[in-house]
C-alpha cells in the first residue's frame, strides 16, 4: 500500500496505541496535521507547545501510557524543551514528534530550522532523525519501546518535510522482539542472591526505613509495596515523587522525607540502620548535605536503571530491576524469615509523630486566610480520588503535605526539574486520561502566570479542570528564602496584589472565575467549583504572603538540622 | 554485611583507564558519547573511533577516561544507558594491549640529520616524508614507547610537530606471550 509519509506516521501513532496527541502546526509538520483529519486519534490544540509537553506528561503520569506530543520545527521545536527536561528528570514516558525543514536544507540555516536532536541529545532517553519514509514504522515503534520500558523517558523523533511528503510502501509496525536495538536491553527481575540478601538485611535490621520513591509508582508496584510493607512490618517514606504509593493513613507511612518533608520521616532516615531504597535515587532534596545523610545506615538501593545505584551513595546491596518484580520477590524472600522486633524502633517513631506533626498556625479570626487550611478544605470537599496537580513553590509543597494522598497516582507534580506552569497544562493531560475525575490544579499565582493561557485551550477542548490559585501575591518560595537567608532583603519576588484580575481572566478564557477572601467563603466556593462539570474554574484565594513552609531543611544543610514549625521549636 | 560497592567510595590508584566501547554506527553516535562525558562531568584523555566491522555496522571507540574525575562504575553506567552503546569492555591497564600511532615533522638542518636518523632508526620509526630542511618520521607502538620517543624528538629538535592518534586498544589473549 503507498501512502504518505505523513499518513504513515499518523498510522504508526494509531499502531502504538496512541489516543491523544497534544500539539501545534506549522510549516514544517504542515504535511502530518493532513491525515490527522481522517484519524481516530484525537488531537487537542494546544496555545503554547509547552502546554503540549506538560499535557503530555499529566496524562503519561495519570494514565501510565506515554503521552505524545507533535509540534514544528525551529521555535514549536524548542519551545517544548522544557517539558523533555521535566520529562527527562521525573522518568515520564513521553513521545515528541518535531517537524524539520527538508533534508536537502538541513545543515543551511534555512527558514525555522534547528538541531532539535542535538538540543535535546542530553535530555532524552534518545531521539531520531528519520531520513526515509521507510523507517517511519520502526522509528516509532522503537520511540515508543524506549520511552515506556525500563526507567522510562522523555524520546524525540523529527522527521523532515520531504520525508513527510514522500510516498512509500506501508508495513506494519515491527513488535517489540522485532526491533532491532542491540545495546538496549533493560532488565525486569533482580539477582536472586542480592534479593536474598537484602530480604535478610530487612529482616535482621533494628531500625529500618523503606525508601520509597517514584520508581515504585512507574512499575505499578502498589500492591506488590503494601505486601512487603506488611511481612517487614518497616515504617515507610514515600518521596514527592512518591505521593500516594502507600496511603497516607497506612499506619507505617512516615510521610515525605527530604528538604519540606515531615521531621518523623526525615529523622527516621537519618536514625536508620538500613535505608531500604525502592525507586527512589537519593535526591540532594532528599539527602540533605551528603555526608551527613543517614550516617549509620547500610544502603540496599532498588532500581531499574543501574546507573542510578552508587552514583550518590554507595550501596551494600545493589539490585537492578523492575521495582514490582523485585519487590515481589523480595516479599516472597522475606515471608520464611524471623523478623527482628521493631517494637523499640517503633516506639521512638510514634514518641517523634507525637511531638512534632505536620503543623501550621491557623489564621485569627477574620485575617488573611492560610494556604495550608485551603488544601485541607480542598481535600476534605472533594472526592477522595480526585488527582492534585501542583505548580512548584510553596503551593505545591504546602499540597504535598497536607493533601491526604490515599490513592497511587493521584499525585502530580514536577520533582525533579521544578518546572514553573507546570500545573494547569499537565491538569489538562490528566484530565483527558481521566475524564470521569475530579482533577484539582493547586497553583501559585507566578506559576499560573507562566502557563495560564492554557485554559483557553481546556475549555475550547471540553476539558473542565479546577484550578486552586494559592495567591500570596509574591514568588512566594523565592521570598522565604530571601527572608530566611537573605536577611529579608527582598529583591525581585513582589508580583501585585491587583494585577492581573484573575477572575477576569479566568472569564476571559471561558472559565469560572471565583475570588475568595474570607475563610467563611472558602468551602462554599470549593463546593461551587466542585459542582461544575461543563467548564474550567479558577479560585484566586488570597492567601497570607509571609507563610512560610516548614520543616525545612536549608540547602546544603544537614537534615539532622531540620527547623521544625516555630511552635514547636524548643523553647516555642 | 557486605561491603559497598560503589565507586563513589573506593579510590583506585590507576587514573587511566580504558573502555573499548562498541556502537551502532549511526549518525551522531559520537556526539552522544562526548556530549555524554562533558555534561556528566568525565574527563577523556584520548578518543579513537573506526568502523569495527566489515558492513559498517558498528563503530568501536576506544576512549582513555580519567577514572579520578569520576568512578569507573558511573562512567560504564551512564554509557551503557546511551541506545546506541552495544557493548562496554572495561580494559584495566593490565589486561589492555594498547597501541598508538604518531607522525612527527622535524626540521632540521641538513649537516644534523644523520643523527636525527639514527635516533629515528634507534626508536623503530621510519621516515615518510623529506625535504630539505624537514623530515617526517611514523613510529606506531605503546603509549609508553611514543612517549620516549616523542620526548626525544621535542628536546632535541624544538622545531617539530607532533601528532598522535589517541590510542587503541584490545584485552590481551589468555596466556598472552606478548610482552609489550
Ligand atoms: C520556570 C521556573 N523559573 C523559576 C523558578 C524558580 N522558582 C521556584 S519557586 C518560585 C516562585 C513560585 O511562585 P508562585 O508560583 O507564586 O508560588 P509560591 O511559591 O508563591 O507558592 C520560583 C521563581 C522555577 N522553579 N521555575
Ligand atoms: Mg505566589
Amino acid at each position: 500500500m503507498n501512502i504518505t509519509g505523513a499518513q504513515a506516521l499518523i498510522k504508526a501513532l494509531e499502531q502504538q496505541g496512541t489516543e491523544v496527541i497534544f500539539g501545534y502546526p506549522g510549516g514544517a509538520i504542515l504535511p502530518v496535521y493532513d491525515p490527522i483529519i481522517d484519524s481516530s486519534i484525537r488531537h487537542i490544540l494546544v496555545r503554547h507547545e509547552q502546554g503540549a509537553g506538560h499535557m503530555a506528561e499529566g496524562y503519561a503520569q495519570a494514565t501510565g501510557r506515554p503521552g505524545v506530543a507533535m509540534v514544528t520545527s525551529g521555535p514549536g521545536a524548542t519551545n517544548i524543551v522544557t517539558p523533555i527536561s521535566n520529562a527527562y528528570m521525573d522518568s515520564i514516558p513521553l513521545v515528541v514528534i518535531t517537524g524539520q525543514v527538508p533534508t536537502a536544507a538541513i545543515g543551511t540555516d534555512a527558514f525555522q530550522e534547528c538541531d532539535i536532536t542535538g538540543i535535546t541529545m542530553g535530555i532524552t532517553k534518545h531521539n531520531w532523525l528519520i531520513k526515509d519514509a521507510k523507517d517511519i514504522p520502526d522509528v516509532i515503534a522503537e520511540a515508543f519501546y524506549v520511552a515506556t520500558t525500563g526507567r522510562p523517558g522523555p524520546v524525540l523523533v523529527d522527521v523532515p518535510k520531504d520525508v513527510t511528503q514522500s510516498m512509500v510502501d506501508w508495513h506494519d509496525c515491527p513488535s517489540p522482539a522485532e526491533l532491532n536495538l542491540p545495546g538496549y536491553h533493560p532488565l525486569l527481575e533482580g539477582d536472586p542472591e542480592a534479593v536474598a540478601a537484602a530480604a535478610r538485611m530487612l529482616a535482621e535490621a533494628e531500625r529500618p526505613v523503606l525508601y520509597v520513591g517514584g520508581g515504585v509508582l512507574k512499575a505499578r508496584a502498589i500492591e506488590a509495596l503494601a505486601e512487603l510493607v506488611r511481612l517487614s512490618g518497616a515504617p515507610v517514606v514515600t518521596t514527592l515523587m512518591a505521593r500516594g504509593a502507600l496511603p497516607d493513613s497506612h499506619p507505617q507511612n512516615l510521610g515525605m522525607p527530604g528538604m519540606h518533608g515531615n521531621y518523623t520521616a526525615v529523622t527516621a532516615m537519618q536514625r536508620a540502620d538500613l535505608l531500604f531504597s525502592l525507586g527512589a535515587r537519593f535526591d540532594d532534596r532528599v539527602t540533605g548535605r551528603l555526608d551527613a545523610f543517614a550516617p549509620n545506615a547500610a544502603i540496599v538501593h532498588v532500581d531499574i536503571d543501574p546507573a542510578e545505584i552508587g552514583k550518590v551513595r554507595a550501596a551494600n546491596i545493589g539490585i537492578v530491576g523492575d521495582a514490582r518484580h523485585v519487590i515481589e520477590a523480595l516479599s516472597t524472600a522475606s515471608a520464611t524469615l524471623p523478623r527482628t522486633d521493631l517494637s523499640a524502633w517503633w516506639k521512638t517513631l510514634d514518641g517523634w509523630r507525637a511531638q512534632f506533626p505536620m503543623t501550621y498556625e491557623p489564621a485569627a479570626e477574620g485575617a488573611v486566610l492560610k494556604p495550608q487550611a485551603i488544601i485541607e478544605r480542598l481535600n476534605a470537599l472533594s472526592p477522595k480520588d480526585a488527582i492534585v496537580v501542583a505548580g512548584v513553590g510553596q503551593h505545591q509543597m504546602w499540597a504535598a503535605q497536607h493533601w491526604d494522598y490515599e490513592y497511587p497516582y493521584t499525585w502530580i507534580n514536577s520533582g525533579g526539574a521544578g518546572t514553573m506552569g507546570f500545573a494547569i497544562p499537565a491538569a489538562i493531560g490528566a484530565k483527558v486520561g481521566h475524564p470521569g475525575r475530579t482533577v484539582w490544579a493547586i497553583d501559585g499565582d507566578g506559576c499560573f502566570q507562566m502557563t495560564a493561557q492554557e485554559l483557553v485551550t481546556a475549555r475550547s477542548e471540553g476539558i473542565p479542570i479546577k484550578v486552586a490559585i494559592l495567591n500570596n501575591s509574591y514568588l512566594g518560595m523565592v521570598r522565604q528564602w530571601q527572608e530566611m537567608f537573605y536577611e529579608e532583603r527582598y529583591s525581585e519576588v513582589y508580583l501585585s496584589q491587583d494585577l492581573p484580575n484573575y477572575v477576569m481572566w479566568a472569564e476571559a478564557m471561558g472559565c469560572v472565575g471565583i475570588r475568595v477572601d474570607r475563610a467563611e467563603d472558602v468551602d462554599a466556593a470549593i463546593e461551587r467549583a466542585n459542582s461544575i462539570n461543563d467548564r474550567p474554574v479558577v479560585i484566586d484565594f488570597r492567601t497570607d504572603a509571609t507563610e512560610k513552609v516548614f520543616p525545612m531543611v536549608a540547602a546544603g544543610a544537614s537534615n539532622d538540622d531540620i527547623m521544625v514549625h516555630p511552635t514547636q521549636q524548643v523553647g516555642a | 554485611m557486605p561491603e559497598p560497592f560503589s565507586g563513589t567510595t573506593t579510590h583506585s590508584p590507576i587514573t587511566h583507564h580504558i573502555l573499548s566501547v562498541l556502537v551502532e554506527n549511526k549518525a551522531g553516535v559520537l556526539a552522544r558519547v562526548a556530549g555524554l562525558f562533558s555534561r556528566r562531568s568525565f574527563n577523556i584523555f584520548s578518543l579513537a573511533v573506526a568502523p569495527a566491522d566489515a558492513h559498517e555496522r558498528f563503530s568501536r571507540i576506544t576512549i582513555v577516561v580519567d577514572a579520578e574525575s569520576a568512578p569507573l562504575e558511573q562512567v560504564v553506567g551512564q554509557l551503557n544507558k546511551l541506545i546506541n552503546v552495544v557493548e562496554i569492555r572495561d580494559l584495566g591497564s593490565n589486561e589492555a594491549l594498547e597501541r598508538e600511532l604518531l607522525l612527527a615533522t622535524v626540521h632540521v638542518p641538513h649537516q644534523e640529520r644523520d643523527h636525527l636518523l639514527e635516533s629515528v632508526a634507534d626508536a623503530g620509526a621510519s621516515v615518510v616524508d623529506i625535504s630539505d630542511d624537514a623530515i617526517t618520521v611514523t613510529l606506531s607502538g605503546t603509549p609508553t614507547a611514543l612517549n620516549a620517543f616523542e620526548a626525544m624528538v621535542a628536546q632535541g629538535y624544538p622545531q617539530c610537530e607532533i601528532q598522535r592518534t589517541g590510542r587503541v586498544a584490545l584485552p590481551r589473549l589468555n596466556n598472552s606471550a606478548t610482552t609489550a
